[in-house]
């Protein structure tokens, strides 16, 4: 070594330092490139906040949780279309959320490498970006069409369908996380891998799991396409699973387009309602996520 | 590899000598309680270990030294079948206790590793309390009552040299417990299960020096009720635990000796040269 850096020519100084400038500039114009978007996303963010609460708010008050929605000019509130929500969005958490969180244990404990393993989670992405409301029309074909008509389980299905593969990634990125010296401390007791996993590897990441499930409600919470063609919207009071059923998100979508002012306002009042629960279930999931 | 079947220890006691090493005597060793018999081992085609002959005498403790990658993990990792948790790797040969071959596909494992519990390099406490870490393994082979748990849990800690540490916080969680007692409380947890061999793979590698010394003496200490397997990079460790050290070089078994002759005496020029530090 010592013998080529003898053979080498000497330092430049001069060189050093014009390098040294250079990567300076370059720093603080990618500096500056970096807090103009940010202030740029800011701006938006806040002028959509702003304009959400300004607009929601007008219509804000106790009745809006008290009374269904009305014919335009006689009042009413969105009773209907909160309890429509979350009656879909529960049952549809109910039935996605334990598939999901048994394919991705499936494809973090037992697929190992296998074909299979490789097939469902490329079954699973591709299910993760596809568009909602080819999810609806799927579930128009298989509940709407054979049993005759709208009806709120065929919303909650689809909402369901749509929570299983955002479960099934963050559970199987949660269990990745465990290493695999726990799983042998578990396996070295004599321990059955049904109870490793359950008993072991779910504690160990509960609080991940928690968190995926609390963010896939937010995304289903606000789904309104797949419910455009399954639960259909209903503008009165039904809470009949066989029934065409109210939500949030087709509420706001019927009444937004609407040419009367008392609806426009309750749609941006259910717009409000929609983004303070959202924010809610994604600022519990950050607890949940730290307190581990 | 013919041991004489000697089931009295003799006390040991300090004798030769490498360097500021010494080893302690156990020249004699005890029956053996495990045989392994050309044992081979592959990671998919990659042979790890090449036709391994080895005893481990009954309440005694065997060391296995080598460089990295000479294949002593993997063979502890055989003998409580760990491999097979794994598609790919497999082992041939015999490793006889009790008349039963180990490696025999139709073993029941997870009997076999409530007989045969392992420590690992790194402490893995389990997320839980410090009891449900010792009592978890306790219930997946025995129906105890809550006395008998509590009971239980207070002996393994004790044989652990873990109790006093932690008696005042045995519902608090396992994660927070120092890195050396996490380590003897996994320890603890292995030994709740009442098996019958213990492997120690590295086990004060990530500990500090107090820690490790604890450790140690907690080995002398087992060694009275359990046959003992450990791994080691540190041939002190060796050399201050172990009554028959194996040395391994690339997948075989270079020497097996009663510790004190292995350090002093060794046959092999190899086993001479990694126990002098000219390699590994």
């Amino acid at each position: 070594m010592s013998a080529t850096l003898a053979g080498m020519p000497p330092k430049d100084d001069a060189t050093a330092v014009r390098l040294g400038r250079r990567r300076d500039r370059t720093d603080k114009v990618m500096t500056g490139l970096a807090i103009v978007s940010t202030v740029l996303g800011l701006v938006f963010l806040v002028s959509i906040l702003f304009t959400l609460f300004w607009r929601g708010l007008q219509a804000m008050g106790p009745t809006v949780f008290t009374e269904v929605t009305k014919p335009p000019g006689s009042g009413g509130g969105l009773l209907n279309a909160i309890v429509g929500s979350i009656i879909q969005v529960g049952i549809g958490t109910v039935i996605g959320t334990p598939v999901g969180i048994l394919v991705g244990t499936y494809l973090a404990e037992y697929s190992r490498g296998s074909r299979l393993g490789e097939a469902v989670r490329f079954v699973s992405d591709v299910l993760l970006s596809a568009p909602s409301i080819l999810i609806g029309l799927f579930v128009y074909q298989l509940l709407v069409l054979p049993f005759g008509g709208f009806s709120g389980i065929a919303g909650a299905a689809a909402l369901a369908i749509i929570i299983i593969p955002i479960v099934v990634r963050t559970t199987e990125d949660m269990l990745q996380l465990i290493p695999n010296t726990l799983r042998e401390a578990v396996m070295g007791l004599g321990s059955p891998k049904w109870k490793m996993i359950t008993l072991i590897c779910y504690r160990s990441v509960m609080s991940g799991l928690i968190t995926g499930v609390l963010l896939g409600i937010a995304r289903i919470a606000g789904e309104t396409a797949p419910l455009l063609f399954t639960s259909l919207g209903n503008l009165t009071w039904s809470v009949n699973l066989s029934q065409a059923m109210s939500s949030l998100p087709l509420t706001i979508y019927a009444y937004a387009g609407s040419p009367y002012e008392d609806w426009v306002s309750l749609a941006w009042t259910g717009a409000l309602i929609i983004t303070v629960s959202v924010l809610l279930l994604n600022i519990i999931a950050r607890v949940v996520l730290r307190k581990s | 590899m013919s041991q004489t079947a000697n089931s009295v220890p003799k006390p040991s006691v300090g004798t030769g000598s490498i360097g500021a090493m010494t080893a302690r005597s156990g020249a004699s060793l005890n029956e053996a309680r495990i045989a392994i018999r050309n044992l081979d081992f592959y990671y998919g085609t990659n042979k790890a270990l090449k036709g391994i002959d080895l005893d481990l005498p009954a309440r005694q403790v065997t060391g296995m030294i080598g460089p990295s990658g000479c294949g002593k993990s993997t063979l502890l990792r055989v003998l409580n079948r760990m491999y097979s948790l794994y598609p790919g790797q497999r082992a041939e040969g015999e490793v006889m206790m009790d008349g039963q071959n180990l490696i025999a596909p139709d073993i029941d494992m997870n009997e076999l590793r409530s007989r045969i519990g392992m420590v690992f390099q790194k402490p893995t406490p389990f997320p839980m309390s410090v009891y449900d870490n010792i009592a978890f393994g306790v219930k997946l082979h025995e129906q105890l009552s809550k006395s008998a748990m509590e009971e239980r849990v207070e002996w393994s800690l004790t044989r652990a040299a873990l109790w006093g540490e932690v008696k005042d916080r045995l519902s608090g969680s396992a994660m927070g417990l120092s890195g050396g007692q996490q380590q003897r409380l996994c320890i603890a947890r292995t030994i709740a299960v009442r098996p019958e061999v213990i492997l120690l793979d590295e086990p004060t590698s990530a500990l500090d020096p107090i820690s490790t010394l604890k450790v140690e003496e907690l080995i002398d200490e087992l060694k009275r009720d359990f046959t003992i397997a450990i791994v080691t990079h540190n041939m002190q460790q060796a050399a201050r635990c172990a009554d028959q050290v194996a040395f391994f070089y690339l997948g075989e078994m270079i020497e097996v000796a009663p510790a004190a002759q292995l350090f002093t005496s060794p046959k092999q020029k190899r086993t001479q040269e990694y126990i002098t530090g000219r390699f590994g």
